[in-house]
């Protein structure tokens, strides 16, 4: 049996009237490369929303590591306005927050670029080992847990060192390059010590050298770091080299899973995303 | 760039604040001639501390708060009613006495001042704790509201056996010395700059910053935002407590919106997320009001009673004043920047490159 990381069942997310994840089950294994791909607002963003904790699904259950983090069922207003399947099947609402669920061992970038703007890029990395730390506001303001913060600024050094930020650590983080951004993004990411990463379009508005790197990038980062890795991306070279298994998503709806050989000749997938991607690029 | 050596940086500072000690002390030993500009000193010390205990909140943290008012009464009152002599109390509170209580109850006023900064602490976050765990957006409104029934419940006749109502406080005792104030008011910015520069200081950052992002980083933010706020009440009702202190005689009135918004201009003019800047703003701000006091008195020159100089008028001026300032130095005077020796020399460096280049015949115009 595989090893199961991240299981989403029957997740369903509506916002208002628009259902914009539609019964979406799907699971990463341990050690896995795994894409999530499909047209631009099929809910995949949504997806990895519901799976940190950042919305409550409208039903469905999200687990990791076999532990329910998330779990819902159309309630109040939802009632009568649900629109989606499984009514009735979770009866148990469990919300774990984001924090929470990054403690868990579950870290994300985001597609819009959520740097701490206006902080360095040595910052931005330690902000994420904050929350390991032991030491209470009293023995840090009055700076009795040294040793914890200089090992917290090491580690953080020495993530820089390893995405190749090292020489950049005291810019602004807002006034890097965006291939730059997205790196430090990772680098604050790995800073929480996940054992499953979130990668929502690692690769928007990179150059192509940059794309090229961000192959090795991500297994290098799999391998170092023993992570899985559940990523959305549209640079579809990218995504066929690298994962292990594809899901594809269309208005919120799975239409196909597999490896990339399989998912790439699926007539569904080329009518609703790979025929459209390669006429748009 | 410009900059300087750490060494040369180093003795600046310990020359700066050697000049200020000294400058204190020399005040101190002179009170009855300086006792106006050791009185605008003290205020502005006091204002310091408040601002930088806003600026904690708002420019660090990105939380909005309108309570000052509020805090800062409880600060004073907690200060008032535990360090006025008991030989005075008859005398204060000669309308309706004083509750059997507290008739005998008589702090040193380092205790007095600690308790009055808890006390401050534990109503915020008694306030703070169900707001920041809805909606932070309306911890504004929640704590206007607050420091007015704060005001009215001080004032409240049912209260008047611990408040003293409408009549107020007097006979408080004032400091020993202004350098009591300045020490007082230094280690509380200084204990603000540590929580600032720790790791929880940067959790505050991160959620200024970005929320989402924060938390998705593992930041509990209903937690740091708590933090955050009880500490700025303590900070904020250490500083009423030294108002009390200063002022010596205190009523509902004094704690009046009009303190939160002198506070709020203080710390948007310092430059929101500059603690240099708050404390250069209380300064600047406390003395101007009084410079502008020449607006106040009618002006005859030559017989000739120059028309708008009458009492009120010095107002309009300082509101012109902060008007410019907040239209031409929108990020306040220090941005989000702390105060350095750079900072300072690349000041200089500017404004005479600027001299330079207006003066023709340097060969500066033929470059630009
Ligand atoms: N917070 C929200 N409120 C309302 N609608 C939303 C929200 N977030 C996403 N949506 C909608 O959900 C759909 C899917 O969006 P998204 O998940 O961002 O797509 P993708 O990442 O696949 O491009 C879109 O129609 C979008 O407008
Ligand atoms: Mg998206």
């Amino acid at each position: 049996m595989p090893d199961n990381v991240l299981h989403l069942a029957d997740v369903t997310m509506q916002f208002g009237g628009v259902v914009a994840v539609n019964n979406l089950s799907l699971e990463v294994n341990r050690g896995e490369i795994v894409a999530l791909i499909g047209p631009n607002g099929a809910g995949k963003t949504t997806a990895f929303n519901v799976a940190t904790g950042v919305y409550a699904p409208t039903n469905g259950r999200v687990s990791f590591n076999g532990e329910t983090i998330v779990s819902n069922f159309p309630q109040g207003k939802m009632k009568k306005m649900y629109a989606g399947e499984n009514r009735g099947k979770y009866t148990d609402v469990v919300r774990k927050t984001p924090d929470v669920i990054t403690k868990l061992g579950i870290a994300r970038t985001f597609q819009n670029i959520r740097l701490f703007k206006n902080l360095t890029v040595f910052e931005n990395v330690l902000i994420a080992k904050h929350m390991n730390m032991k030491a209470g506001l009293f023995l840090s303001t009055c700076m009795i847990n040294y040793k914890e913060e200089r090992e917290m600024r090491r580690q953080s050094t020495e993530l820089l060192e390893i995405v190749g930020l090292a020489e950049l650590r005291s810019e602004i983080s807002g006034s890097l390059p965006y291939g730059q951004q997205r790196r430090l993004e990772i680098a604050r990411a790995l800073a929480t010590e996940p054992s499953l990463l979130l990668l929502d379009e690692p690769a928007a508005g990179m150059n192509p050298q940059e794309t090229n790197d961000l192959t090795s990038f991500i297994y290098q980062l799999r391998d170092d770091f023993h992570l899985t890795i559940f990523m959305i991306e549209h640079h579809m070279n990218l995504v066929m080299e690298i994962s292990d298994r594809i899901y594809v998503l269309d208005f919120g709806k799975l239409i196909a899973a597999g490896t990339p050989s399989e998912v790439q000749n699926n007539q569904r997938v080329i009518d609703a995303y790979l025929g459209v991607a390669e006429d748009g690029e | 760039m410009m900059s300087m050596k750490p060494r040369t940086k180093h003795i600046l500072s310990i020359a700066l604040a050697a000049a200020v000690i000294a400058m204190l002390l020399y005040l101190d030993s002179n009170k009855a001639q300086y006792s106006y500009s050791i009185a605008i000193l003290e205020r502005s010390a006091i204002y310091a501390v408040v601002a930088v205990s806003m600026n904690l909140l708002t420019g660090f943290t990105g939380l909005f708060s309108l309570g000052q008012a509020g805090f800062m009464a409880i600060g004073a009152y907690t200060v008032g009613i535990l360090t006025i002599p008991v030989e005075a109390r008859p005398n204060v509170y000669y309308i309706n006495g004083i509750a059997e209580p507290l008739a005998n109850v008589n702090l040193p006023f380092w205790a007095a001042l600690i308790l009055g900064g808890l006390m401050a602490a534990l109503v915020g976050g008694l306030i703070g704790i169900p707001v920041l765990r809805l909606k932070s957006d309306y911890l504004a409104i929640a704590t206007l509201g607050f420091s007015e029934i704060i005001r009215a419940l001080i004032a409240a006749p049912q209260l008047d056996r611990i408040t003293n109502g409408s009549y107020g406080l007097k006979s408080i005792p004032a400091f020993s010395s202004i350098l009591q104030v300045f020490g007082i008011a230094a280690l509380c910015i200084l204990i603000m700059i540590l929580v600032i520069n720790s790791s929880y200081g940067r959790a505050f950052k991160a959620i200024r910053e970005d929320e989402t992002a924060a938390e998705a980083m593992g930041i509990n933010l209903f937690k740091h935002k708590s933090m955050s706020f009880v500490i700025s009440c303590f900070f904020t009702g250490i500083s009423g407590g030294l108002l009390a202190v200063f002022m010596r005689s205190i009523d509902s009135k004094t704690f009046q919106v009009n303190l939160t918004y002198d506070i709020l201009l203080i710390v948007v003019l310092g430059g929101l997320g500059s603690i240099t800047g708050s404390v250069l703003a209380s300064f600047l701000m406390t003395a101007g009001r009084e410079w502008l006091r020449f607006f106040d008195v009618p002006l005859v020159i030559g017989g000739f009673s120059v028309p708008l100089f009458r009492n009120g008028f010095r107002m309009v001026i300082f509101s012109l004043i902060l008007m410019a300032v907040v239209l031409y130095y929108r990020k306040g005077l220090m941005g989000n920047k702390e105060f350095s020796w750079d900072g300072i020399l690349r000041f200089f460096y500017r404004i005479a490159g600027r001299l330079r280049r207006k003066t023709p015949g340097n060969g500066g115009e033929a470059n630009a």
